[in-house]
């Protein structure tokens, strides 16, 4: 029999596919309203925490180190207050084998492949996540395909990604290299059919619970470094999952950081625009994915996510792209240490965070990713300017996506910018029930929506309230 | 020209301009999905532009027109940004002061 490949007659197969892909029936969790049992979902399907570290260290994964700051500290110390100024800290987690905290991600979903049966594995991704999928399935001896978006009409790649498909062909992947269109799911279920691979989606369970570790590392480090847990962990936000992770991790360790998320400003950039596909200078931690993620979680490629930051995240700052680039020349001139920009995201945030906080404060930021050509300051800047980008030096506030990218004239200039943390969550409310129109909402709902936007019954009926729902 | 067995680089369209998903932006709309793709050529020989069959790291077949025989990585740093040499002398004289030689 024939089956119907056009992308209509794909997608009604979706959820089969993805059943026999994952090998995860998202029904049991479900309560066919609103509401599912998260917590359900995490315990049953994903592993311990003692479990996951056993999985990661015997692939070289995690046990990153933690680097002191020491001179961009003393910078942003110069620029704050009298007796503000944290010390800065950052997680080197270049230092994993794909040159990425992905590599956590991918471990535990490459074990479970393996332990699955499955015979390779298939991840859409255009980052770091390529890269350690390939990685992990290399050393497993499993099979893998990588399907990017990379290229807009014309043929021209971002830098940054035509390196990361040279980076997964190297860990002897195979890799689709596909034109702007959220259709690059469509080839990703095709190719889901044809093989019957493993989907590593970045948002199942044990995807997400691999982050965890680093989380609990943190807390583990700093009480025997400093005797006490970091006062705040600022993490580079996408698709939600490093901040879920790192934060469900510090929470097994019974550590209380605020956690942040930062993004690089995108917007007015649609990401699924052909013609400015390649005006952007960052393919992730960027507000195109983070925004859309945090306040609809079940946008990706499994039924339910296990991302699902705004139940962890206690404030969500934005930066512009001038900005992570300067932080990451700073990085570089001060501290020695040469960096990918997009891990430098939260870096930027953080330096400026810190001078909000005491001296005797730490800030944390929980990654940093590998660099080389393609994927640096240099070619993303070049590439930047031959597609018409203004750069220069000036108020990076004045910037414009898509348009110009704007260096700090002094790094006093650079400002971590709040986003309306009330906002997001009510978004997310929207969004929650609109998937269910006809659904009159249960206490059960109501709770778990409190849960998702870490507030309470009340604000979450306040919130109904204003879209006429109650 | 390629022979059999040849590394080589194809390229295939996915969905023309109508075949395309209701909820992508309409410049996007207005041109093809492409697909770009490695593997072993599996035809006896090929001109490039030909439209060749594959086979992939996985070992699938794939069908598409021949672009390039071992298919070369030209990314590499850009062109020199004269404003990072600015930011690293800034950061550095902010930080520790004066002239690093005195």
């Amino acid at each position: 029999m024939n089956k119907d490949m056009t992308y209509s007659g794909v997608m009604s197969r979706k959820n089969e596919i993805m059943k026999n892909a994952i090998g995860i029936d998202y029904g049991i969790f479900e309560s066919g309203t609103i509401g599912f049992d998260y917590e359900k979902m995490m315990r049953e399907t994903g592993y311990t925490l003692e479990e996951m570290q056993k999985i990661q260290y015997s692939t070289g994964v995690g046990k990153t180190p933690v680097l002191e700051l020491r001179n961009l500290t003393e910078l942003s110390r110069k620029l704050a207050p009298k007796g503000k100024g944290a010390r800065i800290f950052i997680k080197d987690e270049a230092a994993n084998p794909s040159g990425s905290f992905k590599a956590r991600r991918a471990a535990n979903a490459v074990y479970h492949a393996k332990k699955l049966g499955y015979k390779g594995v298939i991840a859409a991704t255009s980052g770091n996540y390529g890269a350690a999928v390939a990685s992990q399935a290399a050393m497993a001896g499993l099979k893998c395909i990588i399907v990017q978006e990379c290229y807009d009409s014309k043929g021209v790649g971002q830098p940054e990604i035509i390196e990361k498909a040279r980076k997964c062909e190297a860990l002897g992947a195979e890799v689709l290299q596909l034109s702007v269109g959220p259709e690059l799911f469509y080839k990703f279920l095709t190719l889901l059919e044809e093989t019957d691979y493993f989907n590593a989606s970045l948002y199942t369970p044990f995807g997400i619970a691999g982050v965890e570790t680093l989380g609990y590392e943190l807390a583990m480090e700093f009480r025997e470094r400093e005797g006490k847990d970091p006062d705040v962990i600022v993490c580079s936000n996408a698709g939600g999952g490093n901040l879920t992770g790192t934060a469900r991790g510090l929470i097994k360790a019974g550590a209380q950081s605020q956690i942040v998320a930062a993004s690089v400003n995108l917007k007015g950039l649609h990401m699924a625009s052909d013609s400015q596909f390649n005006k952007k200078s960052f393919t992730t931690s960027h507000t195109g994915f983070g925004m859309p993620f945090a306040t609809w979680p079940d946008r990706s490629d499994v039924p339910r996510s296990a991302a699902r930051p705004l139940r962890y995240m206690d404030r969500y700052v934005t930066v512009n792209q001038g900005e992570v680039f300067y932080i990451t020349e700073a990085l570089a001139s001060l501290e020695g240490l040469e960096k990918g920009p997009a891990g430098n995201t939260a870096l930027a945030a953080a330096f400026s965070i810190a001078q909000e906080m005491n001296e005797n404060e730490i800030i944390v930021v929980q990654e940093t990713e590998y660099t080389g050509a393609g994927k640096h300051i240099q070619p993303q800047l070049s590439f930047a300017r031959d597609n018409g980008i203004d750069i220069r030096f000036g108020n990076p506030q004045d910037e414009i996506p898509g348009e110009s990218i704007i260096f700090p004239e002094h790094p006093s200039l650079i400002k971590a910018v709040d986003f309306d943390m009330d906002k997001l969550r009510k978004s997310l409310i929207k969004n929650a029930i609109a998937q269910f129109p006809d659904v009159v909402i249960s206490d059960s709902d109501l709770e778990f929506l409190a849960k998702e936007t870490k507030t309470s019954i009340e604000f979450v009926k306040s919130a109904l309230d204003g879209i006429n729902k109650i | 020209m390629a022979k059999k067995n040849d590394w080589v680089l194809i390229h295939k369209i996915i969905l023309s301009p109508n075949e395309r998903a209701p909820q992508v932006p309409e410049d996007t709309k207005q041109v093809p999905l492409e697909m770009w793709v490695k593997g072993y050529l599996k035809d006896n020989e090929a001109e490039i532009g030909d439209e060749v069959t594959i086979i992939t790291r996985t070992k699938r077949e794939e069908i598409g027109k021949l672009l390039e025989v071992n298919p070369t990585y030209n990314h590499g740093f850009g062109k020199f940004i004269p404003e990072l040499l600015k930011i690293s002398e800034q950061v550095r004289e902010i930080t520790f002061g004066g002239d690093l030689d005195e």
